[in-house]
């Protein structure tokens, strides 16, 4: 055993030598692989911060929402439609909502404006007042107190007083958000006072949503009625398209590491090769300078890998991933400058490490052991 | 096919040890016609050099079933989201008819290839090459093995569609359903942990007999799988609720979800190793010749104890989990 | 106690470029006994220093050490015998450029797996003795050839092999360095070891401590005097 441990130890030894002995080669290598690491590992971590920001803004909507439909398209819900649906058994709370999509020719960008429900006691407003999301307030540099001026496509102003800007925590979600009161609301897309955007059905067992949702459909067959499971599902399955999209694009990049990998392992220079002859002529044997090989190669895994994710996290996570924004999140115009919320996932570390320390391994296996079974007569000669 | 990247290393994973095993089962067939160890011919020699290159990967190969074993499973729990009705890895893995036999694949695979490389430890340390032929047949097996492996869980990821409705844990097992799982759920829980709690006093008191012979090694690879299925039936019956403090919730993956701690890892992982121990200590025993015994029953008390650590880990941990819990469903 | 019976070492066998380079040798090398291989160039001395040295197995024929059959041993075993048995000069030294003299003396103990202490405690004192005591941190190339060959007899002792195996020792040594090389020899010769060398250095094949003088030509044996 302590044999077998000191035996190790020696190996381990005399691989941080031998690659200390070539600076410059193994550090470009070294440089390469953590270059691989960092790409595909931003794609993923970030493509897994956004599904997680997107699960927890899902996680805080309602269970079921109901949408009035007119020929296919998404109608305005009337007071009515809200009464029918009281009295449903299981459903905790009935929520008229009111929200809508402005273009902001100013900002050049799309806010969401929305009336806090009225069971939102912390975000309720005086006529008059708004909250703004993360976004909003960077892009029209607002603070609490300044003005914000709206103009609705029909040419109405609104006028308001910034009450408070949101808390940058899931500003995925709210980044665009723009929070008014109802009435102002109203006079601003120039809406009746008894229509509504849609009905947030509060279920007080989320395992009877389905039943309720088929219940209520018999009550209101004119609306569609929207799971929180369907859009969880409707938003992952995006997600992970435009990730498994990246990701395969830089299927290549991993294909070109990997015969770089099989390059330099088997095109050793003339001196590496007399080296591990030396090794074999004076007693080793192939399985001693393979586990030393072996050894260089999860060295420089282990460092590139370590530099590739500490890169990946910090660009996702400290720097918004930068380089990748345009690809991963395609359709809103206002990035939030959130701070996503930093996690270190194990399935992602292991996951990224299959897809990156696994093929370079794979990669270097024939050709350490092709120089490990070099003979060691040849050194006599 | 749903573009997770866990997916896509899994796929990249199964691709490798493919090449591998197709690489290495021709060799196979090459040393099995020609293999003669008393030749000093450059064939010889040659075929003994790339002995050692195959022993290394498939060394490899091992490492990275184990590890896409544990992926498989956590990828699966974590894609549960996606599809209608699932709550854990069960719905995942029901989502597709090809789910549940690529776990199973994988966990023969795991097995089939833990025994190969204790095969390949012993015949490393004989002078003889003694169970080279063995080895080598073994490898003919081993690799089928891993294609079937690859290809299911190809089928599988490929099969799989986000909004697929499928039936998780509680349809599985659930105390009132036909199936096994519900049949394993319905077991007295008193009775699952008594026959498990006897099988691994069996298991581990053969476990220190292992390197007497033969016999006691194959009694003891025999009593390490019926005490694998015995410990499923337990976990199912009565250590998952224990985990879980509800007596109806019977889900023997749930308790690999991070609100229990990955709990189901402490409890699975000691299981396997015990298992896979036990198996190649009986497959050695059942094929070292006389020439290799010293070597082999060195190797075999080794397994032995390995099996021994595994067992006694397993039943610890499966004991604090009934201990610590609320839940009392045995009076 | 070294035997080979109809060693035949054959190069590129079955191909156009077939070499028979050892054709057929039957040769005892006693223990703590000085023997010597000379004959012309290409005769087949390195050939057969390879196989009696465990670095490459005969083609047919065997080799037996201390009645041990090694000829048919799998690599590692052969291996296994080959550090426990012998230690090696090489002809131009084969020193592992970058790493120190202290760093290469210790080369061949590493994969047994001894304590890290012992073994640098026994390389410098096999260094001491060997008259580098300041060298032993310095890098080899920096070494002359005298000080190089003594590193390399250093390394080729630090797993205190029986048999301690020269390949041309004097080749690459100027005049008043092989008076140097032959003192050692006679060291190893006094301290019990068995020494088996190549050489047509006639300095060497005439020194009074060769009690054996083998005479190659074309991969066999023609002569052995005494
Ligand atoms: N690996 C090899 N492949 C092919 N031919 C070889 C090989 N090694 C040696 N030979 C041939 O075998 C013959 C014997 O070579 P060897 O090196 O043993 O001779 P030698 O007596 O040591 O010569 P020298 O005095 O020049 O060192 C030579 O003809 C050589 O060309
Ligand atoms: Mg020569």
């Amino acid at each position: 055993m302590r044999a077998a441990f000191e035996r190790r130890r020696h190996l381990l030894d005399f691989a941080v030598r031998s690659l200390a002995r070539r600076p410059t080669k193994n550090l470009g290598l070294v440089a390469i692989y953590a270059l691989v690491v960092f790409l595909v590992g931003s794609v993923m971590l970030y493509g897994a911060a956004i599904r997680r920001e997107a699960a927890v803004m899902l996680a805080s909507g309602p269970e079921l929402t109901a949408q009035a439909m007119v020929m296919g398209r998404h109608e305005m819900s009337r007071t009515t439609d809200v009464a029918a649906l009281k009295g449903l058994r299981g459903v905790r709370r009935i929520e008229p909502r009111l929200w809508g999509y402005l273009w902001d020719s100013a900002g050049a960008a799309n806010y969401t404006l929305m009336v806090p429900p009225a069971s939102d006691g912390a975000h309720a407003l005086a006529k008059g007042e708004a909250i703004v999301g993360e976004g909003v307030a960077r892009a029209r540099r607002l603070a609490p107190g300044k003005m914000l001026f709206l103009v609705s496509p029909a040419g109405k102003f609104l006028k308001t007083k910034v009450k408070s800007v949101l808390p940058a925590d899931s500003a995925l979600v709210s980044s665009d958000l723009v929070l008014v009161e109802e009435s102002d609301f109203r006079a601003f897309f120039e809406l009746p006072p008894d229509v509504w955007t849609d009905v947030a059905i509060t279920v007080a067992n989320p395992r009877e949503v389905a039943t309720v949702a088929e219940k209520a459909a018999l009550k209101l067959p004119g609306h569609r009625f929207v799971t929180r499971a369907d859009m969880t599902r409707t938003a992952e399955a995006l997600f992970s398209w435009r990730e498994g999209l990246a990701l395969a694009l830089l299927a290549g990049a991993l294909l070109a590491f990997a015969i770089l990998a099989f390059d330099k392992a088997s095109g050793l220079s003339a001196e590496e090769k007399r080296e591990i002859g030396i090794l074999k002529a004076i007693g080793w044997e192939t399985r001693d300078v393979i586990s030393a090989k072996l050894f260089e190669g999860g060295l420089i895994s282990g460092l590139a890998f370590l530099l590739g994710v500490i890169g990946a996290w910090t660009h996702v996570f400290f720097f918004s991933a930068g380089l990748f924004e345009p690809v991963l999140k395609g359709w809103a115009t206002l990035y939030p400058h959130f701070p996503l919320a930093p996690t270190i996932d194990a399935l992602e570390i292991a996951t990224l490490a299959m897809l990156t320390i696994v093929p370079y391994m794979a990669a270097i296996l024939v050709p350490v052991w092709r120089t490990a079974a070099a003979d060691p007569d040849a050194v006599m000669r | 096919m749903i573009f997770h990247p866990p997916i896509l290393a899994l796929i990249t994973a199964a691709m490798i040890a493919a090449v591998v095993l197709a690489g290495s089962g021709v060799f196979a067939l090459r040393l099995l016609a020609h293999w003669d160890l008393d030749s000093g011919a450059e064939r010889q020699i040659g075929l003994e050099r790339a002995t050692t290159l195959v022993s290394t990967v498939v060394a490899f190969v091992l490492v990275l079933e184990a590890a896409s074993l544990v992926l498989f499973a956590f990828n699966a729990d974590r894609m549960a989201p996606l599809f209608v009705g699932a709550m854990c890895a069960v719905g995942t893995l029901n989502a597709s008819i090809y789910g549940f036999p690529t776990l199973w694949a994988k966990i023969v695979v795991f097995f089939a290839a833990f025994a190969w490389l204790a095969l390949d430890r012993v015949d490393g340390r004989t002078r003889d090459y003694a169970l080279i032929r063995v080895k080598y047949a073994g490898l003919l097996v081993l690799a089928p093995l891993v294609f079937i492996e690859g290809a299911l869980e190809l089928a599988y990821f490929l099969d799989l569609k986000a909004d697929t409705i499928t039936s998780c844990c509680g349809k599985l097992f659930g105390e009132d359903k036909p199936a096994l799982g519900g049949d394993l759920a319905s077991l007295d829980p008193f009775l699952a942990m008594g026959l498990v709690a006897g099988g691994l006093v069996v298991a581990i008191g053969l476990g220190f007999l292992v390197g007497r012979g033969r016999f006691f090694a194959l009694a003891h690879g025999l009593a390490s799988v019926a005490v694998f299925g015995l410990a499923l039936a337990a976990i199912v019956a009565a250590i998952a609720p224990y985990v879980y403090e509800q007596p109806h919730h019977h889900c023997p993956f749930c308790i690999l979800k991070r609100e229990y701690g990955h709990f189901g890892f402490a409890l699975y992982l000691p299981l396997f190793l015990a298992t896979g121990a036990g198996i190649s200590s009986a497959v050695l025993a059942s094929v070292a010749p006389t020439s290799a015994r010293a070597v082999a029953e060195v190797a075999t008390r080794r397994l032995g104890r390995l099996a021994i650590g595994g067992h006694v880990v397993f039943a610890l941990v499966a004991l604090a989990a009934v201990l610590t819990s609320r839940l009392t469903l045995v009076s | 106690m070294i035997t080979l019976e109809g060693v035949t070492k054959v190069f590129n066998q079955g191909r156009h470029n077939e070499v028979t380079a050892v054709g057929g040798v039957d040769l005892d090398i006693a223990d703590g006994r000085v023997t010597v291989l000379r004959g012309p160039s290409g005769s087949g001395k390195t050939t057969l220093l390879t196989v009696i040295g465990c670095l490459a197995r005969p083609t047919t024929g065997r080799v037996r050490i201390d009645g041990e059959m090694v000829s048919g041993l799998p690599e590692r075993f052969l291996t296994e015998v080959r550090r426990r048995t012998f230690g090696f000069v090489f002809q131009k030294f084969n020193l592992i450029r970058g790493l120190s003299a202290l760093d290469n003396v210790v080369l061949p103990a590493l994969p047994l797996g001894v304590a890290h202490r012992s073994l640098v405690d026994k390389a410098v004192g096999l260094l001491e003795h060997f008259g580098l005591a300041d060298r032993v941190f310095l890098a080899v190339e920096n070494l002359s050839g005298g000080e190089a060959q003594r590193v390399a007899i250093a390394r080729a002792l630090i797993n205190d092999p029986a048999v301690v195996i020269a390949d041309e020792p004097t080749a690459s040594l100027d005049g008043e360095r092989v008076g140097q090389f032959l003192a050692i020899a006679e060291e190893l010769k006094r301290t019990g070891k068995t020494v088996l060398m190549t050489s047509h250095d006639p300095r060497i094949t005439e020194a009074a401590i060769v009690d054996r003088l083998v005479t190659m030509a074309d991969g066999r044996i023609v002569e052995v005097a005494p």
